[in-house]
């Protein structure tokens, strides 16, 4: 306890100082799944404090290594810290929140008693969870079975459940999918918010118009890191505005190369 | 205070799930009813075997609703996010067991009620002490269903479970043929299995006024055999998965 204390008081003073502290550290990872070579060697690092997006294809092993971030991902070798400890350890459960690609929510319980019930899981009460409701913008359907929701209000249900108890650092696998423009922008705005307010954030998305809101970027493909940079520096190593355009032109650098 | 919330989480699924309770609740009477007109006028045939059923019951029914619920969160995804929160493994399994147990309780009392009152079963010990080994053998249920919904990855697989673990039990515990009269080969094997001693254990309240001795050693190793499937449920719930 005493401790993680010490060490967020020290990322404080980092962080206050302009100069940003290393939320999660990869080295070397390679992860096999179903025999195959998943994530081939990935070093990357995560800053404290700013928003990381995970961009890659379809495929290209984002869930993957959030997977390995949060702890739940078997690695075959390489490491994965997190503000400075081991990836998955019991002090780090209380400290990350994670948002599953596919809501991971009780279908048949309602919006309310899923929030309450991750909440009960922090040692949190109604209080909480009821503001995690409304930052999701879930007021009125709180009283609603997961079940009966629609696809974008479920994974915002999910995404409530993880924002529970201010963790340091969020992991989100794809939370926009699926919500319209306004509510997107309004996450987006939520999200640069908590960054604003200490909480290291790692978004992985597919969505390239997304990628620009992110301060920084990870691309991955083929369980490979191919980019790792502000948005601005990207745009303008590959001597374009457009993200898309950016990442396609890395990748076939990659590929010639 | 995890483990009491999770309980509690479990228990408002099935409240929302009407029908379940209804069928939970509803179905053992029924089977004690048709099971009391099969044997009208055999005597105390009927005593013996209704006494057996209150016990298979809860076992059966809670090893099944115990295999999907687990297989369920599994396959949404909420188990892998749990196993990323404070929670610990224990907290979800006794959750599991502590939820179910009380509904196997609910469903104990109305059956056995029904059995004695409605159905005129007579014994010689108390109706209390079968109610008692019907939660108990709820309790195994649920820690074998946890346990083997590890090697379950679908429902299909999970519901093979039941000829697999259950099925045997069933037609080795005693009910169909006695156990003495059993080849000594099927009685060793029915020896090493859990639901011969919940049996047992009714059949001794069946012919005992008091509670005997064998009685309680039968009821020792019930606990104790759920107890094991629950450790090893634990062992092989895993955080890290492929
Ligand atoms: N359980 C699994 N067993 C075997 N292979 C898997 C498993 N899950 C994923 N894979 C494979 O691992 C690779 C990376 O998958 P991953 O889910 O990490 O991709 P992703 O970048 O998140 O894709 P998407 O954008 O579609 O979510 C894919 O080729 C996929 O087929
Ligand atoms: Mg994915």
């Amino acid at each position: 306890m005493k401790s993680t204390e010490a060490r967020r008081a020290f990322s404080q003073i980092k962080g206050g100082g302009g100069v940003v502290g290393q939320g999660i550290e990869v080295k070397d990872l390679v992860v096999e799944r179903g025999k195959r070579e998943v994530l081939r060697g990935i070093t990357c690092t995560v800053p404290t404090g700013q928003v990381t997006g995970l961009l890659g294809p379809s495929g290209s092993g984002k869930t993957t290594l959030i997977r390995a971030i949060v702890g739940v991902q078997i690695v075959k070798s390489g490491s994965v810290t997190v503000f400075g400890e081991p990836a998955g350890s019991a002090e780090l459960r209380r400290t990350v929140g994670y948002v599953t690609q596919a809501p991971s929510v009780y279908a048949d319980l309602t919006v309310r008693e899923n929030v309450r019930y991750f909440a009960a899981l922090y040692g949190l009460g109604a209080p909480e969870a009821e503001r995690a409701i409304d930052d999701v913008g879930l007021k009125e359907a709180a009283g609603q079975l997961v079940g009966n929701l629609s696809g974008g209000q479920r994974s915002r249900a999910s995404l409530a459940c993880a924002l529970i108890g201010t963790p340091r650092l969020l992991v989100l696998d794809e939370p926009t999918v699926g919500l319209d423009p306004l509510l997107r922008a309004d996450l987006w705005a939520k999200f640069h918010a908590l960054a604003k307010a200490g909480t290291t954030l790692l978004v992985s998305s597919h969505v390239m118009d997304e990628a620009g809101r992110c301060d920084r970027l990870l691309l991955i493909r083929e369980g490979r890191l191919i980019g790792d940079d502000t948005p601005a520096a990207i745009r303008e190593r590959a001597g374009t505005d457009d993200l898309e355009e950016a990442f396609l032109r890395r990748i076939r650098e990659q590929v010639t190369a | 205070m995890i483990l009491l919330a999770t309980t509690q989480r479990i228990l408002r699924q099935l409240r929302h799930d009407r029908r379940t309770v209804a069928l939970l609740i509803v179905v053992p009477v029924l089977l004690l009813a048709l099971i009391y007109f099969m044997y009208d006028g055999a005597g105390n045939t009927f005593d013996r075997i209704a006494l057996t059923m209150l016990g298979i019951f809860p076992f059966v029914i809670m090893f099944l609703v115990t295999s999907i619920a687990m297989l369920r969160e599994r396959t949404t995804g909420t188990l892998e996010r749990l196993l990323t929160t404070p929670m610990g493994k224990l907290d979800l399994l006794f959750g599991y067991g502590l939820a179910f147990s009380l509904a196997a309780a609910v469903q104990g009392v109305v059956a056995t009620g029904a059995a004695y009152w409605l159905l005129g079963l007579t014994t010689m010990g108390s109706a209390g002490l079968v109610v008692v080994v019907a939660v108990l053998n709820a309790v195994l249920g649920v820690a074998l269903g946890l346990f083997c919904s590890a090697f379950a990855r679908t429902e299909f697989q999970a519901v093979q479970f039941l000829p697999v673990v259950v099925v045997p039990q069933i037609l080795l515990c005693g009910l169909f043929v006695p156990r003495e009269q059993m080849a000594g080969w099927l009685e060793a094997i029915s020896n090493a299995l859990p639901l011969t001693y919940a049996v047992d254990a009714l059949l001794q309240v069946g012919q005992f006024a008091e509670p005997t001795s064998e009685m309680w050693w039968d009821l020792v190793i019930v606990a104790g055999a759920a107890v094991v499937a629950l450790v090893l449920a634990a062992a092989t719930l895993r955080r890290r998965t492929a």
